[in-house]
């Protein structure tokens, strides 16, 4: 079995509105150090084995669902678990 | 003209829509929900507003593996006319029958109320009914209609005359203050405002009743024999 962490972030092309007005925040909080913040998703998937690649698994899952390829990119990692 | 109003779990412009169709343009309307496997009765399909599946993940994502939505791609390929306001905007660009992705408001407020627009495009089944560059008025309320594509798409949509609606004053940072666009066959239209909003001058504005009067005019003349 495996335990896959997908970290799904907008593209740097793209703008983001949240992570425009959450860098704001933290500035007007003293943290002048901060100059941008981007904001993702995180998710936890839990896949049995099967006789497919996990990779090529878990590729079709990220451009098919999870992300959105006009504006988002993902990356993730894949652990090996022993079954519960 | 048989309209569809399609109902995903989750829609909430759905009754306006309906309402729009059967007692404002006075045309046959019914409901069909998400997990039909047939549109084969109907000429005109109409994607609402709403929150399909709670706007999980990204806003339409959830909704464009529908079983229905395999029978919208069919309707859009056959030329039928499919509309998709706001929610169903997003959904029509999730599914790939428009390009581009919808990003959070540029001021992260939800926008509700009346907004000018500009028919940028009146040679569409669409807009056939309005003046070139007419100024209409409609409403929007949404929080996550930012339009965004790549340049080369934009350029597209430009020298093919697929932008239909821009915003006067652009609410939500949508790239070229685009509000509305159709694909490149002229039969998939996507909008954030709300047609079905404004069909009523009791409501505020009957800007929108022309573009269901668009649609029923292009049908009739294409169906109708003496039209």
């Amino acid at each position: 079995m495996y335990k896959v962490k997908v970290f799904v972030t907008l593209r740097e092309s793209v703008l983001d509105p949240q992570g425009k007005a959450v860098t704001h925040s933290l500035n007007s909080l003293n943290y002048h150090e901060v100059t941008d913040v981007r904001i993702g998703k995180y998710m936890e998937l839990t896949i049995e084995k099967s006789e497919r690649n996990i990779d090529e698994v878990v590729n079709e899952i990220c451009t098919k669902l999870l992300a959105n390829p006009v504006i988002e990119d993902y990356r993730y990692e894949v652990e090996e678990v022993v079954a519960q | 003209m048989k309209f569809a109003v399609i109902v995903f779990p989750g829609s909430n412009c759905d009754v306006d829509m309906y309402h729009a169709i059967k007692d404002e343009l006075g045309e046959e309307v019914e409901y069909v929900w998400h997990d039909a496997e047939s549109l084969d009765e109907y000429d005109g399909i109409l994607l609402p507003g709403g929150f399909s599946y709670g706007d999980y993940l990204r806003s339409g994502a959830i909704a464009r593996f529908s079983r229905v939505m395999q029978e919208v791609v069919k309707a859009a390929e056959a030329g039928k006319p499919v509309l998709g306001v706001c929610n169903g905007f997003q959904i029509l660009l999730e599914a790939g029958l428009l390009p581009g992705a919808m990003r959070r408001n540029e001021s992260l407020s939800f926008i509700c109320k009346p907004v000018d627009l500009v028919v940028q495009n009146n040679q569409t089944m669409f807009t056939g009914e309005y003046q070139p560059n007419q100024t209409i008025s409609i409403p929007v309320a949404h929080g996550e209609g930012n339009y965004y594509c790549d340049e080369e798409t934009l350029a597209a949509l430009k020298a093919n005359h697929q932008i239909v609606f821009t915003y006067r004053n652009n609410p939500n940072g949508s790239l070229a203050d685009i509000a509305g666009i159709v694909n490149e066959k002229g039969n998939v239209l996507g909008m954030m405002p709300h047609p079905e909003r404004a069909v009523d001058v009791l409501l505020g504005s009957a800007d929108g009743l022309k573009l269901f009067q668009s649609i029923v005019k292009t049908w009739r003349e294409a169906h109708v024999v003496n039209a």
